[in-house]
């Protein structure tokens, strides 16, 4: 498909995939929204995140249009970071864990919201509360 | 121009690929300002990853808590506060600028350059005010909640460090493409590609494109996991 007249294609596709990465992002933000938590708003997050990249990529940046020598330059190396994610992944969890088992790292530490901090005792109601924790 | 007429009746799929890639004279048969702007967003890539990478690494084995990034970037309109509210105000812009940039190089494929300029002129705005929203969300940040790159009164000082240089990058991305889309604009308008083609569109259009890309992921990572 790709020629001297470039990638050139009805504007009907550019609308379709436009209203979809819309429709996407807004169920990425319901996901927010209705508080969604745990196992179920980490795979609903990754799964819009990717469809939402894979249109952009595929549509928008013309990627389904061009020769098969051109996708794979750039798609090929980007793959070779899932081996970095795999590797930095068991390392982190083996740190995270050696921080609890031998360093004293509290695991139950519970974060702060901005309504624990501005509310009722105002700034300085937040010393107390990160003693607790330590 | 006349390299990529040549290779038209020239075999798709893994045939077109090995004949691509033992090609004596060009390897790619797309121009090659496209070329080397896919060359550039696949480092561009890597850099990103790194980045990204790190942000797996750190939030992994901190121990203190991550702080609530749903509460912390929750914002109010005179009622109760609306969670990462400005942030899907910032991820819908960025898609609708992707979108006008997408037709803008359409209309420029179709030699429209009257139509062209204004969906690019409309892009760089959408950018440009993306750009105005992540200054008022990082002085927020940095003013009312006290978020700094060294600590923050939520839990985990990491927060502060990588939460900064991740959307500080990719805000410095934004920036640099509103001014690269709108020299383009102007000299599309002043006929600068009526006789070498409108390539320069889309190869503009790729790196905005990116920049929208980038920031599925930073949305996805940064403020709703």
């Amino acid at each position: 498909m790709s020629s001297a007249e470039g990638q050139q294609h009805p504007l009907g596709i550019y609308y379709k995939i436009w209203i979809l990465l819309f429709v996407l992002s807004g169920f990425s933000y319901a996901v927010d929204y209705f508080n969604v938590q745990g196992g179920m708003r980490w795979a609903l997050v990754i799964l819009f995140m990717f469809l939402k990249a894979g249109f952009i990529v595929a549509i928008f940046m013309h990627v389904v249009w061009e020769r098969l020598a051109l996708v794979l330059t750039i798609l090929g190396p980007p793959s070779v970071l899932l081996v970095l994610i795999g590797l930095m992944t068991v390392e982190g969890k083996y740190a995270e864990e050696a921080r609890f088992n031998y360093m004293g790292h509290d695991r139950n530490a519970v974060a702060l919201g901005p309504s624990d901090l501005h509310g009722e005792g105002g700034e300085h109601g937040s010393g107390d509360h990160q003693g607790d924790s330590h | 121009m006349s390299e990529a007429e040549a290779v038209n009746d020239s075999p798709e799929g893994m045939t077109g690929l090995v004949d691509d890639w033992s090609a004596d004279r060009q390897a790619y048969q797309v121009p090659w300002g496209k070329a080397m702007m896919w060359i550039f967003l696949v480092s561009d890539t890597f850099i990103f990853s790194c980045f990204l990478v790190g942000y797996l690494n750190v939030r992994l084995t901190t121990t203190a808590p991550w702080p609530p990034q749903s509460e912390i970037f929750a914002l109010s309109f005179g009622g109760a506060p609306i969670p990462l509210i400005l942030i899907a105000i910032m991820t819908f812009i960025l898609i609708t600028s992707s979108g006008t940039m997408a037709l803008a190089v359409n209309m420029g494929y179709r030699k429209d350059k009257v139509k062209a300029f204004w969906l690019i002129c409309i892009t760089a705005a959408f950018g440009a005010s993306f750009v105005g929203m992540q200054m008022f969300e990082w002085s927020k940040l940095i003013l009312d909640e006290g978020v700094r790159p060294w600590g923050n009164p939520f839990g985990a000082p990491q927060f502060g460090s990588i939460f900064f240089m991740v959307t500080g990058f990719h805000g410095l991305h934004v920036t640099g493409g509103v001014i690269y889309l709108l020299w383009v604009a102007f000299r599309v308008k002043r006929g600068y590609y009526d006789n070498k083609g409108f390539e320069i569109i889309e190869i503009a259009g790729l790196y905005w494109h990116f920049v929208d890309l980038v920031w599925v992921f930073i949305f996805a990572f940064f403020y709703l996991l």
